[in-house]
């Protein structure tokens, strides 16, 4: 079967891997780094239990790997609106949603170094391919 | 890895992070699919839609979840906070089919009870990994 033939892939079938990718990475990314600036940050219930809600907004404020994580957000929110605007959502929603479920596994447990169990592993297989089958 | 048990509060986070995305989406759709057709030629008719009523609570519900999102991730692993709040997107299949009484696909439901499937095996256990503390030089404090 030639996948460029299909309507969702008329952009061409690499065209449409690098946008998905594209997609995906940027928000794994976002998503990594953010987590990463919290755990830098510690816990916020007990900032907030000594300098209160100010204190707690301002330890987030101040530390600059959370702005990496919102500009990778960012980026990963207009990849989606281009990926949206030129594949057809029954293909880009479902692969984006679910892929990044499985990606942003393997990143905490790369760069965040989280003991990612094989709870966590077939967890996340499941809800993978329950997020592909809602989103289809 | 150490099993921390979360408490009360924090459950009340996770439910949080994991209602209000869904649902700030789903009012957002509402507002924005109710209002005319917006194009770039009218930016204010952009900026004056986010005062509309749907518009204005799916932004506060998504305010509520980055909010709620960034607290979890404070004492919680991204894998876990990522899993474990996956039943949301379930959340407006089953109002859709309850409340709204949609039609859901056998496709859509085998999604809802994988995910709860997936949520249910991840939920229980350890919610936090406790990293090594950091090598002490031996200098006095």
């Amino acid at each position: 079967m030639n996948l460029t033939s299909l309507p969702v892939l008329s952009t061409g079938y690499w065209a449409a891997t690098a946008m998905i990718a594209a997609v995906v990475l940027s928000s794994t990314a976002g998503e990594v780094l953010t987590a990463a600036a919290m755990k830098s940050v510690g816990d916020l219930d007990e900032i907030r239990a000594h300098s209160g809600l100010k204190g707690a907004i301002v330890a987030v404020l101040t530390c600059p790997l959370f702005f990496a994580g919102v500009f990778f957000m960012a980026v990963a929110f207009f990849a989606l609106l281009f990926t949206l605007n030129h594949l057809n959502l029954g293909l880009a929603g479902p692969a984006t949603a679910s892929l990044t479920v499985f990606t942003n596994a393997v990143a905490a447990k790369l760069f965040l170094k989280e003991n990612v169990d094989r709870r966590r592993w077939t967890s996340a297989v499941l809800i993978c391919i329950g997020v592909y089958f809602l989103a289809h | 890895m150490a099993h921390r048990k979360l408490s009360l509060y924090q459950s009340m986070i996770l439910i949080l992070v994991a209602v209000c995305a869904p649902l700030g989406n789903t009012c957002l759709a509402k507002g924005m699919t109710s209002l005319p057709e917006l194009t770039l030629a009218h930016p204010l008719a952009l900026f004056a839609a986010a005062f509309t009523p749907w518009v204005a609570l799916g932004i506060a519900l998504l305010i509520g979840f980055f909010a709620s999102y960034l607290t979890a991730l404070s004492w919680a692993d991204l894998s876990y906070v990522m899993l474990a709040t996956a039943w949301g997107n379930m959340l407006v299949e089953l109002l859709a089919h309850f409340c709204l009484h949609e039609t859901v696909s056998y496709q859509r439901w085998l999604g809802v009870v994988l995910i709860t499937l997936g949520v249910a095996l991840v939920a229980p256990g350890p919610s936090h990994t406790e990293q090594p503390a950091p090598h002490n030089s031996g200098a006095p404090r």
